[in-house]
């Protein structure tokens, strides 16, 4: 009988010490306290919209992962695995490149579970985040301000590209399980969640990780519409997000999965996310107003249509973050 | 010819296709809001990226001179002279003082 390789090495066991480091990052309070976030119905928002009964729209409030944002997913998935191969626990720095808040997640994971974390950043990044990695204890290595995201990811691969084996590359642009992470926690949290309901899902685009994973996930329960959401011009100022025809395209992106791929202002993100925190009491981020402007837009044309609808928009992260990048400046 | 009256205007990468990929351009002027508008004149299409219809620098827009934010400055009015380094961030990677780029 043949067995395929890849079936065999499943079936081997990890060696104790692997055993014995995936068994604490299971224990670890900060990992049990990530996922199994609330979906709240937005009532308020429906009702200054004027949507009629039968349209739903609903936020995944994932600022109340323990790293404040959605990305304490996409790291925990990312160093389990690691950790899993023997890449990551016994002595490897983690590396990547971020505009923020998945740098936070590793900075907070390595924190608890004693692995030494290297974040590349571009040098303009806002204070908050700086501060936040620096009490995690990370080491921040900055790149160039005028480049944004896209050169941090390119002095991440020169970097990576001139070290030797001590440093684990999380390349959270191109790791599947960046997808897994979303695959297996978010998207099922939400269908569960919904009851099976949900009929739309709504992601802004940064790795494109969220919208890969969770959609992929709902579209297999069923007829889900997958939404995406960018940045309508190259130059914007929605934190994390990319402008897909001008940047770096993330390797764990498949343009077949969405439905649609909406652009959004930068100002009218800003709006939905004063809407949010003056009509629901939710003081988000930036890209949770894109995703919600979208998901307003998504409900208005059901609306119009007199079509039912389930809308589900992902809350990236929360507002306090960005409290000195001049969006909040007071009136 | 170079001219000696002229500032440094350092251009991030997602504005570089109005600057014909330019990450430096020369522009002179005797405050912010005069290097904006010659920016436009000179690189159509850069202003209103920058500024909204009001003439205000978009919220999501951080101008430095020599590193410092001109919201911390004059705003548009801010003074600058010949051999001032002008840096143009967008917000998403711009805090305040610590967002300075290098002067």
């Amino acid at each position: 009988m043949v067995i395929a390789s890849s079936n065999i090495v499943n079936e081997v066991a990890p060696r104790p010490e692997v055993a014995s480091r995936l068994a604490a990052l299971e224990r670890a309070a900060v990992v049990r306290s990530i996922g199994r976030t609330p979906l709240i119905r937005l009532r308020q928002l429906e009702a200054v919209l004027g949507l009629p009964e039968n349209i739903q729209v609903h936020l995944k409030s994932e600022w109340t992962n323990p790293g404040g944002s959605i990305k304490d997913r996409t790291a925990l998935a990312i160093i389990r695995d690691a950790i899993g191969r023997d890449r990551l626990g016994s002595g490897q720095t983690l590396i990547d490149s971020t505009s923020g808040n998945t740098g936070i997640a590793y900075a907070m994971l390595g924190a608890a579970l004693g692995i030494p974390v290297t974040l590349v950043v571009p040098e303009s990044a806002s204070t908050e985040r700086k501060r936040t990695l620096h009490a995690y204890g990370a080491k921040i290595v900055f790149s160039d301000p005028y480049d944004g995201s896209d050169g941090a990811i390119r002095l991440v691969q020169r970097m990576v590209a001139e070290s030797g084996d001590d440093l684990y590359f999380a390349d959270q642009y191109n790791n599947p399980k960046n997808v897994a992470a979303h695959y297996t926690s978010t998207g099922p949290e939400i269908w569960d969640q919904s009851g099976g309901s949900v009929t739309h899902f709504v992601a802004a685009l940064g790795t494109t990780g969220t919208l890969m994973g969770a959609g992929a996930y709902l579209r297999d329960q069923g007829r889900v519409q997958l939404i995406g959401v960018q940045p309508a011009e190259a130059f914007h100022g929605i934190e994390g997000l990319k402008h897909l025809p001008t940047a770096i395209l993330p390797g764990i992106y498949n343009a077949a999965l969405p439905d649609t791929i909406v652009g959004i202002e930068t100002e009218d993100a800003f709006s939905a996310t004063r809407q949010l925190a003056r009509i629901e009491g939710f003081f988000a981020g930036s890209s949770t107003g894109a995703n919600l402007s979208a998901a307003s837009q998504l409900a208005q044309n059901l609306a119009d249509a007199g079509e039912p609808g389930y809308i589900v928009a992902i809350g990236c992260d929360g507002g306090s973050r960005y409290l000195s990048t001049g969006l909040w400046e007071l009136d | 010819m170079p001219d000696d009256k002229a500032m440094t205007v350092l251009i991030p990468t997602p504005l570089r296709r109005y600057t014909n990929g330019q990450a430096r351009v020369s522009v002179s002027g005797d405050n912010v809001a005069t290097i904006l508008e010659r920016l436009d004149t000179e690189f159509p299409g850069l202003g209103e990226r920058l500024r909204d219809d009001g003439g205000q620098i978009r919220r999501f827009v951080n101008v430095f001179v020599n590193g410092k934010n001109v919201r911390d400055l004059d705003g548009l009015e801010t003074k600058v002279s010949p051999g001032d380094e002008i840096g143009i961030i967008p917000a998403m990677a711009g805090g305040l003082s610590a967002g300075s780029p290098q002067s």
